[in-house]
C-alpha cells in the first residue's frame, strides 16, 4: 500500500509555471528523498528527459527540480545569484555558451570534483568548471516541397547564390532573432568569424526579408508546414528529432563548415548540492549518459558525438562531412562576443542588413 | 700499581658505556653545526629561487599581457565623434594563454568612464609617469590578478586625452612556472647541500683521525707507563698531546715522590720503634731503680718523638692531599694566627711557654686554605718551642712593602746557615735533636709552595723569625 503510494508519487511530475518565462518541474524521489537537486536549464524538458530518467534511475533518492528558462533570463539569474551569494541552482545548463564562459570567468563556478574521462575533448571543457554535455550542429532545414527539382543548397555559397538569383524565397527564409536568442547570436558570431561569406549571406537574407524567431522549434514548425522554405542556423538536435516524425523536413549539414554547439554545464559556487550536481555531470559524460543523449533527443555528446552522428546520418542517407565540423571551443575568446560595444556594432550591422527597409 | 690497574679497568668500563649527554663528540658537534648552517643557507637560497621564479614568470607573461593589450588598443577608433572599440577575439586567446587563465579587461575613456569591460578592474595606484605598458598586481572579487595597462593619446576634434586599455588574467600559469623554476632550483640546491654535508662528514672524519690515534695510543698503553707520547700530530692536536704529556709528567713525579715518601716514612718509623723496643727490653731486665728511672725517661722521650713523627707524617699527608684537592678561599691571616695558637695551646704540655699574639689592626687578607695554613703555623710554633728560646711571638700583618705575612718570633739563635739552605727537605733534621722528626719544616715548605708564598727567615734585634710572605693579594695566583 505504502509502496504503491510511493510509486504513484514517483510517476507524477509536477509542473508549475513559476514566472512568465520559467517553468518548474519537480520529479519526486522514488526512494527516501534524502537529497534534492535543482537544475536550471534552457533545454526543453522533453529533450533532456531521457538523460534525466537515466540519472534518476541511478540515484532514486534524489528529488530533482528542473527549472526551464530562456537563456538570457537564466544568465541574469545566475549572475545575480553569483553576486549576492544566494543559492540559485545546483547546476546551470545552457546553450548560451558565451554567457556560461563569462559566468565561469567571473568566478561564479565551483571546481568539478569528478574527473572527466580522457575521451572528453579539450574544447568542451574549461577551467575544470565548464563541461560540454551535448554535440549539436547548426544546420539548414528546408521544406522538401519547396525544392521539387532538388536544388537544395549544400553549403553557404549555394545558399548565397540561391538568395541572390531568385525572388522565390521572398519572406520564406527564417533564422534566429539574434537579439532575443543567445544561441542565434552565438551562431551568427561564429559565422562572421569563420568565413567571408557572412556579409553576402546577410545581404541575401535582408533582400529576401528574412523572418526572425526566438527558437529553433519556431523555425522548424514553419518549415514543416510550408510557411518557410528555408531555416538557417537551426539546432540540428531539434531538426533531427523532428524529422524522424515529420518527413516533410529536409536537413543540410553545410559542407563548407558546420558549426557545432555543446550545451555547457557548470556548478555554481554556492550550490546546495554540489555532490549531486557532480554526479549528474559525471553521468552525462559516462558511456551510458552519452548513449541516452544520442537517443531520441539527438543531442549527442562531445565525446562520442562525431562517431554516433556519422553513423546515424549514414543510416538515414543524409550527406555529412565530418571534416567540416567546427565545434565552438569553450574559451575566453567567447567573451569578445559579449563585449557590449562589439555587441552593439554587431547588432547594428545585423539590423542594417536584415531590415533594409528600416533605414 | 694496584691503584693504576684499577684505574685502567675502571676507565675501560666507562669508555664502553654511553657517554654523558653534554660530552658529545667533537665530530657530532661539528656535524650538527654544519647541518644547521647548510640548512639555513639552503633555505635562504630556496627563498631566493622562489622570488626569482616569480619575477621570471611575471616577466615572461607580462609580455603576453602587453601584446594582448596592444591588440585591443589597435581596435579603438573614433567614429563620428564617438570612441568605439571592436575588441579582437584573438586578444582573448592570447590573454587567456590558450584558455588556461580567466581574463578581464577594461577600456577607459579620457574622461575616466568605462567604455566597455569590467568596471571594477582597478587602475594601477601609481605609474610613476610611465606612458609605456605597465604591469601591476591587483585583484578582482578576491581573486589575485596580474594586470597590464597601455595608454594611447587621442587627438580628434571631439575626443582628446588618453584612452587606457587594462587587461588582466589569473595567475595560474605564472604560479605553475614559478613553482617549476623553484622546484628545479630546490632540487639542485638540496642535492648540492646534501652532497656538501656528506663530503663534510668525510672531511670531518679525516680531520679527526689524529685524535683517534691519540685515543688509541692512550688505550693501548700499559697502565704503569707514564712516559710522554712521541707521535707526529697536527698543530692543534699536538697541544693536546703536550697537555697530556705534561699531566703524565706531573703524575709520574707525584707517584715517584709518594713512593719515596712511603719508603722514607717506613724507614723513619721503623728506627724509633726498634729503639723503643730495645729500651723496653732493657727496662724489663733492669733491677736498679735509678737506672730504671733513666730508662723510663728515655722511653718516654722516644715515645714523644714517635708521637710527633706520626702526627707530622699524617699532617704532611693531609696537607699534601689538600694541596691537590682543596680550593682556595679568601681568608684573614689574623684569624689563622688566633686559631693556630689556640689549637697549639690545647695540644701541648702545660710547661710550654705562652705565645704572644701580635696582630695588625686591619684584616690581613690572603687567598688560601686555612687548614693547611694552621698546620704550618702550628709546626712553626712547635719548632720554636723545640729549637728556640721563649718568649715566643706570633705575628700576622704586612711587611714593609705591603705583602701579607705571618711569622713566628723567638729569642734563640735560629738555625744554622747550611740547614737553612736545605729547609723543606723531608727527614732533614738537626742531628743534635733526637726528638725532631724532620718533617715540620717540610710541611711548612709545602704549604708555602702551594699558596705561592715564600718561606723566609730573619734575624733582627736578637730575635729569630721564620714565616710566610704572601704575594700581593690582588695578584691571585692559585
Amino acid at each position: 500500500m505504502n509502496r504503491a503510494c510511493r510509486m504513484l508519487a514517483a510517476i507524477i511530475a509536477v509542473t508549475v509555471a513559476t514566472t512568465a518565462q520559467a517553468q518548474e518541474t519537480v520529479f519526486r524521489a522514488k526512494g527516501n528523498g534524502s537529497g534534492s537537486l535543482v537544475i536550471a536549464s534552457v533545454t526543453d524538458l522533453v529533450a533532456i528527459r531521457p538523460l534525466l530518467d537515466g540519472f534518476l534511475e541511478r540515484f532514486p533518492d534524489l528529488e530533482v527540480t528542473y527549472r526551464q528558462m530562456q537563456s538570457l533570463e537564466l544568465y541574469r539569474a545566475a549572475k545575480d545569484a553569483c553576486g549576492s551569494g544566494e543559492p540559485f541552482a545546483d547546476i546551470v545548463i545552457s546553450s548560451a555558451i558565451a554567457e556560461q564562459v563569462k559566468l565561469v570567468n567571473d568566478g561564479c563556478a565551483a571546481q568539478l570534483t569528478v574527473a572527466l574521462p580522457s575521451t572528453h575533448p579539450q574544447w568542451a571543457q574549461w577551467q575544470n568548471s565548464l563541461v560540454g554535455m551535448t554535440f549539436e550542429p547548426a544546420v539548414i532545414v528546408y521544406d522538401r516541397e519547396a525544392f521539387p527539382s532538388g536544388d537544395v543548397p549544400q553549403n553557404r555559397f549555394d545558399l548565397v547564390d540561391l538568395l541572390r538569383q531568385t525572388e522565390r524565397f521572398e519572406g520564406k527564409v527564417g533564422t534566429y532573432d539574434i537579439e532575443r536568442s543567445g544561441v542565434g547570436y552565438m551562431f551568427a558570431f561564429q559565422d562572421e568569424y569563420q568565413a567571408s561569406t557572412w556579409g553576402r549571406l546577410l545581404e541575401g537574407l535582408g533582400r529576401n526579408r528574412v523572418k526572425l524567431f526566438p527558437s529553433s522549434s519556431d523555425i522548424i514548425d514553419r518549415v514543416a508546414d510550408g510557411r518557410l522554405a528555408i531555416g538557417y542556423n537551426v539546432l540540428g538536435s531539434y531538426a533531427m528529432a523532428r524529422q524522424e516524425a515529420d518527413p516533410r523536413i529536409g536537413i543540410v549539414f553545410p559542407e563548407d563548415y558546420t558549426i557545432v554547439l555543446s550545451r555547457a554545464a557548470f556548478i555554481p559556487e554556492n550550490a546546495l548540492n554540489a555532490v549531486a550536481a557532480n554526479a549528474l555531470i559525471e553521468f552525462s559524460v559516462s558511456p551510458e549518459g552519452q548513449k541516452l543523449l544520442a537517443g531520441s533527443a539527438r543531442l549527442f555528446s562531445p565525446g562520442a558525438g562525431p562517431g554516433l552522428l556519422s553513423a546515424y546520418l549514414r543510416e538515414r542517407g543524409i550527406a555529412f562531412n565530418a571534416e567540416a565540423l567546427r565545434p565552438i571551443a569553450f574559451s575566453p575568446r567567447l567573451l569578445a562576443s559579449l563585449d557590449r560595444v562589439k555587441l552593439r556594432i554587431f547588432l547594428e550591422q545585423w539590423n542594417k542588413s536584415v531590415n533594409p527597409d528600416a533605414q | 700499581m694496584a691503584i693504576s690497574d684499577g684505574g685502567r679497568s675502571l676507565s675501560g668500563t666507562v669508555g664502553h658505556s654511553a657517554p654523558p649527554l653534554r660530552q658529545q663528540s667533537v665530530a657530532f658537534r661539528l656535524a650538527v653545526s654544519l647541518f644547521v648552517v647548510l640548512s639555513l643557507a639552503t633555505g635562504a637560497t630556496i627563498f631566493a629561487a622562489y622570488s626569482y621564479g616569480r619575477t621570471a614568470a611575471d616577466e615572461a607573461f607580462d609580455e603576453v599581457l602587453a601584446g594582448a593589450a596592444g591588440m585591443i588598443m589597435e581596435r579603438v577608433f573614433v567614429v563620428d565623434g564617438e570612441t568605439v572599440a571592436d575588441v579582437p577575439t584573438s586578444a582573448f586567446d592570447l590573454l587567456s594563454l590558450g584558455g588556461r587563465e580567466r581574463v578581464f579587461y577594461r577600456i577607459v575613456l579620457p574622461g575616466g568612464q568605462t567604455l566597455t569591460g569590467y568596471d571594477d578592474l582597478t587602475l594601477p595606484p601609481d605609474r610613476e609617469g610611465q606612458s609605456g605598458p605597465f604591469g601591476y598586481s591587483t585583484s578582482l572579487a578576491g581573486v589575485p590578478l596580474r594586470a597590464m595597462i597601455v595608454t594611447k593619446p587621442l587627438a580628434e576634434r571631439s575626443v582628446t586625452g588618453n584612452v587606457n586599455v587594462i587587461v588582466a588574467h589569473t595567475r595560474n600559469s605564472r604560479n605553475i612556472l614559478a613553482r617549476e623554476i623553484t622546484t628545479r632550483a630546490v632540487a639542485v640546491i638540496a642535492a648540492a647541500g646534501l652532497a656538501i654535508f656528506v663530503l663534510a662528514i668525510f672531511v670531518l672524519r679525516y680531520a679527526m683521525r689524529p685524535l683517534e690515534r691519540v685515543e688509541a695510543a692512550i688505550l693501548t698503553r700499559r697502565s704503569s707507563d707514564l712516559s710522554p707520547f712521541a707521535m707526529d700530530a697536527p698543530r692543534e692536536v699536538s697541544a693536546l698531546v703536550g697537555a697530556i704529556n705534561h699531566f703524565m709528567g706531573r703524575l709520574d713525579r707525584r707517584v715517584n715522590s709518594m713512593q719515596a715518601f712511603v719508603a722514607d716514612a717506613a724507614h723513619q718509623l721503623r728506627t724509633p720503634i726498634t729503639a723503643l723496643l730495645a729500651q723496653t727490653d732493657l727496662a724489663l731486665n733492669e733491677r736498679d731503680t735509678e737506672r730504671l728511672k733513666v730508662l723510663h725517661r728515655r722511653i718516654r722521650s722516644r715515645a714523644i718523638g714517635l708521637n710527633r713523627l706520626t702526627n707530622q707524617l699524617l699532617s704532611h699527608a693531609l696537607v699534601t692531599h689538600r694541596a691537590d684537592s682543596e680550593t682556595l678561599t679568601e681568608l684573614d691571616l689574623r684569624r689563622v694566627a688566633i686559631e693556630a695558637e689556640r689549637e697549639f695551646r690545647l695540644t701541648t704540655e702545660r710547661e710550654t711557654p705562652a705565645v704572644m699574639l701580635d696582630l695588625e689592626e686591619e684584616p690581613v687578607l690572603v687567598t688560601g686554605d686555612s687548614f693547611s695554613l694552621k698546620e704550618a703555623v702550628k709546626n712553626l710554633l712547635n719548632n720554636a718551642v723545640s729549637h728556640g728560646k721563649p718568649p715566643l711571638r706570633l705575628h700576622a700583618g704586612h711587611t714593609g712593602n705591603g705583602l701579607p705575612d705571618i711569622r713566628v718570633f723567638d729569642c734563640g739563635d735560629g738555625m744554622s746557615a747550611e740547614y737553612e739552605d736545605t729547609i723543606g727537605r723531608r727527614f732533614q733534621r738537626d742531628a743534635s735533636k733526637t726528638e725532631s722528626a724532620g718533617l715540620g719544616l717540610a710541611i711548612v715548605k709545602e704549604v708555602a709552595d702551594f699558596h705561592g708564598a715564600s718561606l723566609y727567615t730573619q734575624r733582627q734585634d736578637g730575635m729569630f723569625s721564620i714565616g710566610f710572605r704572601f704575594p700581593k693579594p690582588d695578584g691571585k695566583t692559585a
